[in-house]
């Protein structure tokens, strides 16, 4: 099927089986590899991406649910030299180590930051809300700090 | 140079740009044009005879371009997956090592083993193709438990008993003696459950072949380039080295599942220059489950004898260690000399006997995971020490410093094979026992009883041999490749630096620490450096990342490669100063004359060696590039202190951590945050192995916990803050007086978190992992 959407601000158009997975039409067709893919059972959480608002893990969206949706990846949110807030707390606060689970914990933790409203984050809350992002380096300490250190600058 | 960038700084990553932006290269980022894909057709079987393969359906599967079995790799020649360290049992005889090839022929011996290959124009098509293989398989009774593995049926036509090796270390009479002498004997049944190492990055391979030029590029997820090259090229035999460029892009974390040569990506490469088409393959998670190598899952029976004040006379212990159906890259040096050798622990304990019976069983092959035999070692200690201290009415702190090493006995010498070079571990319990405030713990304990829950502490006083490895001693304990490592130190016509090294990152960041060594050594802005890595075709042999050892070895080697550039430099400063040799000094930057005001910088000399106008050619190489090898002369010694405190609900059995300190010794220190990072990792996968992690298989050899729906990986709510700190007893024998960080968390904190639930439910030991279930069944079955 031919399916419509937009990508970081960007119109594509993909022809994609209906069962195609939206994590591999961001990898393979456009190639957006900052979205990675850690396991098989949607439970690590390195494929999250925003899906017209809210985190997803995009391995679980289906090329037909996709047709007309806005997504925006990890490629999309900050640049090295313009970097969002999130991407910078994770930076000041050693939060990654190889990097892989990383871009999708940076759009979860934005998404977590953004429905906690004006209250201020706790850090249970963090750990609680990251429940669903598997990270094998850093203990989860330093996210969990990142998290709250960014919650604390800006608006996300 | 103390500078906001140099040895000692909290430097900033430089690898976080690409990280955080998605401009990371893993293996599976890659594409080649005409590229095909590779799926595995696996074994459902734990233990089958294997017969004819029909592989009719799946080469008229649309879209499959290829189907091969293990006879095909055979008849080009393919070798098997060797093991690379020969372990004598204590009769004197050979390790039986029996055939691994990388695609299994006439047997099948754990469910997940590949058997066939299917190469398809997509990932979609090898998938269908690989489904519609057909073997034959005539199913057999497995050998699933290391326990009775010895007296189980036979696996392997070559290996009676099912026994690798019986091996031994240590004086057998002497700890007799010892424990004919003893006030009190200490016994314990230890299991060391079996883990999944679950880097987030499932492991992935790009083969490709140039035809024209006869060569092979292997890009794939390996912390050590080189060795897989040497692996590939000698033992299986795929082409010579130099037709064979090996690449690990960034590679998405190890912890040691990586060092291994797989049968997955010996298939690809070999299949590449077969089809004369790139091959991809990259692991489902659930194929990560079945197919790397698991860690850990020892069975011990250990005995501490001890005076009647509480001083310890010898330490008994008799393992079986499961090597699963194979022996994996470096299987057999796990529960020898990276376990045996570190039974001594903190400890002045004179005679200590270890037997090691290391066994076959038709599960996945078994090989090192982050601390790699040290968790193991010093699981067994700490828990004994704990559990003697508890028998003998002692605070488990006094009994553990009446016994410590002190600072004045190093260099030390152990009943098992190592000299221990420096340490103060009353300084690092010292330490931990303030932050963890010690002293109020019964109150602590009291407020917890009052609102019916149980607290209990525990400690672990680990110590590990890191830095791997003197080659000398390793190659005469059985190891077959040397453990040196290799760097080189490139000036730049301007005066920047790129420096390449042996080491690998996955999460370790050499971009930055090294570039921060490079930075103090030669006074270059941080920023003018760059460090590359991973690839066999940038640098020479090189030995790659794994047991610590990238700083204190590979670090090291920066450092001889920096000393050759500033010797170079200073000659190349005395002739245009027209000075001697033997005046110039070398500091903050600047070549000097001593007692002078006459100096040139690091770039005019750069320049000059590339620009030799007034440049002492007759003498002197044009050029500023120098390259060291290091092979350390010991291993590095990192110990600590891990206090735990848990909380334990008794209604649920769920424990919850309520406090974890950890003091490490990891000598001098080169970026204090990245190092803290390192130790918030291992502390996280100790405590996962001790509440959470188990790698199970039912009787039929099904692997139970093959997804993350069934093997509980530790996520941000299990874990506590950690409170780390450190104390400094330097390296006495690198230049840079480093230990190595990467593995202590793991090392350490597993024997805390479970003296702790021990302490909580007043029981002599639980199982691990102490799951609720667990925990909860303890209290009302003991």
């Amino acid at each position: 099927m031919e399916i419509s959407l937009t990508v970081n601000g960007a119109a594509h158009r993909v022809d994609a089986p209906a069962n195609a997975l939206l994590s591999d039409i961001l990898r393979e067709r456009l190639g957006l590899t900052g979205t990675h893919v850690g396991c098989d059972t949607s439970q690590c959480g390195a494929c999250v991406v925003h899906l017209n608002g809210d985190a997803v893990k995009s391995c679980t969206v289906l090329a037909g649910q996709a047709d007309g949706v806005e997504v925006t990846t990890i490629e999309g949110i900050g640049t090295p030299d313009d970097l969002h807030p999130m991407q910078a707390a994770f930076r000041d606060n050693h939060a990654l180590q190889c990097g892989f689970c990383t871009p999708g914990m940076i759009m979860s933790a934005i998404d977590l930051v953004r429905k906690q409203g004006d209250a201020a984050l706790t850090e249970q809350a963090v750990r609680d809300g990251l429940d669903g992002n598997l990270c094998r380096c850093t203990g989860y300490q330093n996210i969990v700090r990142a998290v709250v250190d960014a919650a604390g600058r800006a608006q996300m | 140079m103390a500078t906001e960038t140099g040895i000692g700084a909290s430097v900033k990553r430089k690898e976080d740009a690409r990280f955080i932006t998605g401009a990371g290269r893993y293996t599976d980022d890659l594409n080649a044009p005409g590229q095909t894909w590779a799926v595995f057709a696996r074994s459902p079987h734990a233990r089958a005879k294997l017969g004819g393969i029909d592989t009719g359906a799946a080469l008229a599967t649309d879209g499959v371009v290829a189907v091969f079995v293990g006879a095909d790799l055979k008849a080009d020649g393919i070798g098997d997956l060797p093991c690379g360290w020969m372990v004598k049992s204590k009769d004197g005889s050979d390790m039986v090592q029996p055939p691994h090839p990388p695609l299994a022929v006439e047997r099948v011996n754990y469910v997940g083993e590949p058997y066939a290959v299917v190469i398809g124009e997509t990932l979609d098509a090898a998938r269908n193709g690989a489904e519609a293989v057909q073997a034959d398989f005539e199913e057999l009774p497995p050998v699933v438990d290391v326990a009775s593995a010895a007296g189980a049926e036979q696996i392997h036509d070559a290996v009676p008993n099912n026994q690798c090796y019986d091996w031994e270390l240590g004086d057998q009479a002497a700890t007799d003696a010892a424990f004919e002498k003893a006030h009190h004997v200490t016994r314990l049944d230890i299991v060391n459950n079996r883990l999944i190492p679950n880097a987030i990055e499932p492991r992935a391979a790009l083969g490709e072949y140039d035809a024209a030029a006869g060569t092979y590029t292997l890009h794939t997820t390996s912390q050590n380039p080189h060795l897989e090259r040497l692996v590939l090229a000698a033992f299986v035999q795929v082409a010579p080295e130099a037709k064979l460029r090996v690449i690990s892009p960034d590679v998405g974390g190890g912890f040691g599942s990586k060092i291994f040569v797989y049968a997955e990506e010996t298939a690809v490469i070999w299949a590449a220059g077969k089809l004369r088409r790139p091959v991809k393959w990259r692991a489902d998670r659930s194929e990560s489950f079945l197919a790397d190598a698991h860690g850990r899952d020892h069975a011990t029976h250990a005995e501490l004898a001890l005076t009647e004040d509480g001083e310890f006379l010898g330490l008994r212990v008799q393992t079986k260690a499961n090597m699963g159906a194979y022996l994996s890259t470096f299987a057999s040096s796990v529960p020898t000399y990276l376990y045996g050798t570190l039974l001594a622990g903190q400890y002045k304990t004179p005679a200590i006997h270890v037997q090691v019976q290391s066994l076959f069983t038709n599960t996945a092959p078994v090989d090192a995971y982050r601390g790699a035999g040290r968790p193991e070692a010093t699981y067994v200690v700490e828990r004994l020490v704990e559990t003697a201290a508890r028998e003998i009415g002692m605070d488990p702190a006094d009994l553990r410093r009446r016994n410590f090493i002190q600072p004045g006995d190093f260099p030390y010498e152990t009943p098992v094979a190592l000299t221990y070079d420096t340490g103060d571990y009353d300084a690092s319990l010292d330490k931990a026992l303030a932050h963890a405030d010690y002293a109020g713990f019964a109150e602590r304990r009291a407020e917890s009883e009052a609102r019916g829950k149980k607290r209990g502490i525990g400690f672990s006083c680990y110590i590990e041999a890191c830095g791997l490895a003197p080659s000398q001693v390793a190659l005469s304990l059985g190891a077959g490749v040397g453990l040196f490592e290799v760097g080189e130190v490139r000036v730049d016509v301007t005066g920047s630096v790129t420096v390449t090294t042996g080491s690998h990152s996955h999460g370790q960041s050499h971009e930055t620490t090294f570039a921060q060594i490079i930075s103090d050594k030669l006074g270059v802005p941080f920023e003018n450096v760059t460090v590359l890595h991973g690839d066999t075709g940038r640098s020479d042999y090189a030995l790659g990342t794994y047991g610590s050892r990238s700083l204190a070895v590979g670090g090291s080697a920066l450092v001889k490669a920096s000393d050759k550039i500033i010797a170079k430099g200073k000659k190349i400063a005395a002739h245009m100063l027209e000075a001697n040799e033997d005046q110039m000094a070398f500091e903050d930057g600047a070549f000097r004359v001593v007692d002078s005001n006459q100096s040139l910088t690091f770039a005019e000399v750069a320049f000059a060696a590339y620009v030799p106008s007034n440049y002492p050619l007759e003498e002197l190489e044009p050029g500023l590039s120098e390259k060291a090898f290091y092979d350390p002369p010991n291993f590095t010694y990192p110990a600590g202190a891990h206090i735990c405190e848990v909380e334990v609900d008794p209604e649920t059995g769920v424990v919850r951590i309520d406090q974890f300190v950890a003091v490490d010794d990891f000598g001098q220190i080169v970026n204090p945050m990245i190092v803290e990072g390192q130790v918030h990792g291992g502390l996280a996968q100790g405590i996962g192995q001790a509440l959470l992690e188990h790698g199970v298989y039912d009787e039929s050899g099904q692997l139970l916990s093959g997804s993350y729906m069934d093997y509980t990986m530790p996520r941000a709510d299990d874990l506590p803050n950690f409170l780390v700190d450190t104390t400094t007893t330097p390296c006495t024998h690198n230049p840079l007086g480093v230990k190595g960080c990467g593995e202590a968390g793991a090392i350490g904190s597993t024997a805390a978190v479970m003296n702790a639930v021990t302490d909580a439910l007043g029981v002599a030991s639980v199982p691990m992992p102490a799951t609720p279930e667990t925990v909860w069944r303890t209290l009302r079955e003991g």
